[in-house]
């Protein structure tokens, strides 16, 4: 690797850590009013035009909280929680392929930090690997209710993991690669997976729900049980990082959704445009999709109530597994004759 | 810095975590050293080449196993007060059978790091996922499938050990 490729992928990577950063700060402002909106209420209104500045002042008011840290807990452990949580839910960003190749002054520039061949697992990985924040905060806080949550979200982690994967097989089955860019490049057009694959998308949005924490699947925050879940114990900045991480990973999953069903940076009349034009409008189709379900992610939140940890163990195992298992088999036997294997 | 030192100085984290793994007092300090031991494994298949089975290690060790193994812990409320005590006698017998174990290891893995260092040198296609899947269903097909059968097996048992437990009750 040349050293001009290294300073273009640092610097791409510095843009989209900051962008991810930039739409998890204004995904909370969008949820509070999106809230209003549901409540009949005006939401934040008083910092800025439209309240526009309420995430700027809520994160000053995050950084100059006292930083506590409980006399019983773990200290390195405690502090290690929330920095896991932040890292696993930015690392995701990765592999993602924003757009197609730009080109500036000579250059092709890839909207990708990395092509990596096995893109899909490595978001898969990061997204198991992803609970140890929650567990880690929630056993090193010493308290019985961050325990609580932690043991609650490693089981709820784990049961909707699995759903998720193999709705994730069915689509490498479909397209016949792991790599995120053949699985975008194969939905070219109007080709998208959602088509194929209805049955998958909503095991998969439903299990995205659930590996967010998001309602109805916030068990491990239940407020009514467990007065915040694994961030009782915590304050300022660190609080901070665990809410914040909840809205890059719905950034990242509503970014992977579109990806994995909705055909990435593809859209309609696509073969109309090339070079440049085509790559910003893909960014902006990829934009656009991605945006879409966060407003679904929402709009979920605020509508339907959450489940009983009973009620959502009996929907993981008992419902979305076997779904996602019939689809595949389904999927499957359909590709087998295809290929003419019963001919 | 060449792929011969990265990959020492991966070797060495490897070993220091898991031997951390084993110093830790705190259960659940070990369990995490484990994961992060899991993670350098991760970072030595990478080094040859091995992209699939890397990320597959990080999913299912790290990402499930350890959690099942860490949610355990975390019920279990292990302290200082209820900690085994063990004997001179059991920890002269635990060193007597770890050196011996640590003796056959070495013995058993002399010739094995040979043949290693030989295929690490392969094309850089050899741990794709493509390569991989050829391998396993042609050449490699009765050890997969009867291995598959193996976890049939133990899946069968612990929902049949469960089911029985709850008809005593009944």
């Amino acid at each position: 690797m040349e050293t001009s490729e290294i300073i273009e992928k640092l610097l791409f990577i510095g843009l989209l850590f900051l962008i991810t950063l930039g739409i998890a700060a204004y995904a909370t402002y969008l949820e509070r009013k999106v809230a209003a909106w549901f409540q009949d209420r005006i939401g934040p209104d008083r910092a800025g035009p439209f309240g526009i500045l309420q995430p700027l002042a809520d994160g000053g008011k995050l950084f100059f909280k006292e930083d506590f840290i409980p006399a019983a807990a773990d200290k390195w452990l405690f502090i290690l929680g929330p920095g896991i949580a932040m890292f696993t839910s930015m690392m995701t960003g990765a592999v993602i392929p924003w757009s197609s190749d730009i080109e500036i002054a000579g250059n092709t520039i890839e909207l990708q930090v990395a092509d990596v061949n096995i893109g899909i697992l490595f978001i898969m990985g990061f997204l198991s690997i992803g609970v140890y924040g929650i567990m880690i905060g929630g056993w090193a806080s010493n308290n019985k209710f961050s325990l609580f949550s932690a043991i609650r979200a490693s089981s709820q982690m784990i049961s909707y993991e699995l759903a998720m994967g193999i709705c994730v097989i069915t689509i490498v089955m479909l397209t016949g690669s792991l790599s995120l860019n053949k699985i975008v490049e194969s939905q070219h057009g109007m080709n998208w997976n959602v088509f194929y694959q209805p049955v998958a998308f909503i095991i998969f949005f439903i299990c995205a729900l659930a590996e967010t924490n998001r309602a109805p699947f916030d068990l491990p925050e239940c407020e009514s049980e467990l007065i915040g879940g694994y961030h009782t114990e915590y304050g300022a900045m660190k609080m901070g990082f665990y809410l914040f991480s909840e809205y890059v990973s719905m950034f990242i999953s509503s970014a992977i959704i579109s990806i994995l069903f909705f055909g990435g940076f593809n859209f309609p009349w696509m073969d109309h445009f090339n070079g440049n034009t085509l790559a910003i409008l893909g960014v902006i189709a990829m934009f656009t999709k991605t945006f879409i379900f966060m407003f679904v992610f929402m709009w979920i939140r605020w509508t339907l109530p959450r489940f009983r940890f009973d009620q959502l163990m009996h929907l993981g195992w008992k419902s979305l597994i076997p779904m996602a298992l019939i689809n595949m088999l389904i999927t499957g036997i359909v590709i087998a004759f295809n290929e003419g294997w019963f001919n | 810095m060449n792929l011969e030192t990265f990959a020492i100085i991966m070797g060495g984290l490897t070993i220091g975590s898991a031997l951390m793994v084993i110093i830790s007092k705190n259960p659940v300090k070990s369990v995490l050293f484990l994961v992060l031991t899991f993670f350098f494994i991760s970072g030595n298949y990478i080094l040859m080449n091995a992209q699939f089975i890397a990320a597959v290690n990080i999913i299912v060790y790290a990402g499930a196993i350890m959690v099942l193994f860490l949610f355990v812990l975390m019920l279990l409320n292990l302290s200082k007060e209820n900690e085994p005590k063990n004997s001179v006698f059991v920890k002269f017998a635990a060193l007597v059978a770890g050196g011996i174990l640590f003796t056959v290891l070495i013995a058993a893995l002399k010739d094995g790091l040979v043949i290693a260092a030989a295929t690490v040198d392969q094309s850089d296609t050899i741990g794709l996922v493509e390569n991989l899947g050829q391998l396993l269903f042609t050449k490699y097909v009765l050890p997969f499938e009867i291995s598959s059968v193996l976890f049939i097996a133990a899946m069968v048992g612990a929902v049949l050990l469960g089911k029985r437990e709850k008809q005593l009750i009944d």
